[in-house]
C-alpha cells in the first residue's frame, strides 16, 4: 500500500518518539525510495534532534 | 508583480491558520486583516523569493504573536480535544492530494549552523504561537530528552496526544527556521 506525504511525515516523527512497526518500516522506507521532499524532511527532523539535544545539554 | 487581488486570494488560507493557534474566530479575523493591510503596505519590499503564501503567513505570525500578547482574553489553544483538528492542522503544509505544498529543502551545512545559533530565538518566536502544553512537550522531548511515557506523566495526557503534540510542534519549528531564514536573506 502506498502512503503519502502526509503520513509519511506522521511516521517519521513517530519513529523519533518510538519504534516504527514492521509494516509501518515498510510503507515509509518505500515512500522514502520515491519522494525526495520526504528524505529531505526526515533529515531536518534528525538535523533539529541533534541540535536541539545540544542546545538543551547547554553546549 | 504583486497584486492586491493576489493577496486577497490568500485569506482563506491565513484564517485557517490563523484559527488553528487561536480559538476566537474574531481574534483570528482580526489578525488576518492587520496580515492583509500590511501585505498591501509592504508589496513593495515583496523580494519574490518565496511564495506569497510563505511571506504573508510570516507576517501572520508575528501578529498572532502580537494579539496573543496583547489580548488576555485570547486563550492560547491549550486542550488538545478543542484544538484544530488533524485535518485543519495538515492542510496548512499539505495539500489536498497528501503531497507537500511547498518543496521541502535539504539542510546543509550552512542551515545546521544557523539553527544551533538562532535556536533559542526562533524557538521562543515560533512556540509563543503554539499551544502551551504542545511546547513544553517538545521541550520535555527534544531539549531534555525525555522518554514518551514520562511526559504523558507530567502533561497529564496520552501517548496518542503526546505523539500529535511533538508531531505538530516539530512541523511548525521546522516552518519557522525556513520562515526566519527567508525573512533574513530578503534583509
Ligand atoms: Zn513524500
Amino acid at each position: 500500500m502506498m502512503i503519502k506525504c502526509k503520513e509519511a511525515s506522521w511516521l517519521i516523527s513517530a519513529s523519533l518518539d518510538r519504534p516504527l512497526t514492521l509494516a509501518e518500516q515498510v510503507r515509509l522506507s518505500m515512500h522514502l525510495l520515491m519522494c525526495g521532499n520526504c528524505k529531505n524532511f526526515s533529515q531536518q527532523m534528525a538535523q533539529l534532534r541533534a541540535i536541539a539535544r545540544q542546545v538543551g545539554n547547554g553546549e | 508583480m504583486l497584486t492586491p487581488e493576489l493577496i486577497e486570494a490568500e485569506r482563506p488560507y491565513l484564517m485557517r491558520y490563523a484559527l488553528a493557534q487561536l480559538r476566537d474566530k474574531g481574534a483570528a479575523d482580526e489578525a488576518v486583516q492587520e496580515t492583509l493591510l500590511a501585505a498591501l503596505e509592504s508589496a513593495t519590499s515583496f523580494s519574490g523569493k518565496s511564495s506569497v503564501r510563505t511571506w504573508l503567513t510570516s507576517i501572520l505570525r508575528f501578529k498572532l504573536i502580537d494579539t496573543i500578547r496583547r489580548e488576555r482574553k485570547v486563550v492560547l489553544v491549550e486542550s488538545f480535544e478543542d484544538e484544530a483538528s488533524d485535518d485543519e492542522f495538515a492542510d496548512l503544509f499539505f495539500a489536498p492530494d497528501g503531497h507537500w505544498r511547498e518543496p521541502v529543502r535539504a539542510w546543509g551545512g550552512p542551515e545546521a549552523t544557523l539553527i544551533a545559533r538562532e535556536f533559542w530565538d526562533v524557538f521562543e518566536r515560533c512556540s509563543q504561537a503554539m499551544p502551551r502544553r504542545t511546547a513544553m512537550a517538545f521541550v520535555l522531548r527534544e531539549l531534555q530528552g525525555m522518554e514518551i511515557a514520562e511526559i504523558c506523566k507530567a502533561l497529564e495526557i496520552t501517548a496518542t496526544n503526546c505523539s500529535v503534540m511533538l508531531y505538530r510542534a516539530r512541523m511548525s519549528l521546522r516552518e519557522c527556521f525556513e520562515i526566519s531564514w527567508l525573512g533574513g536573506a530578503k534583509a
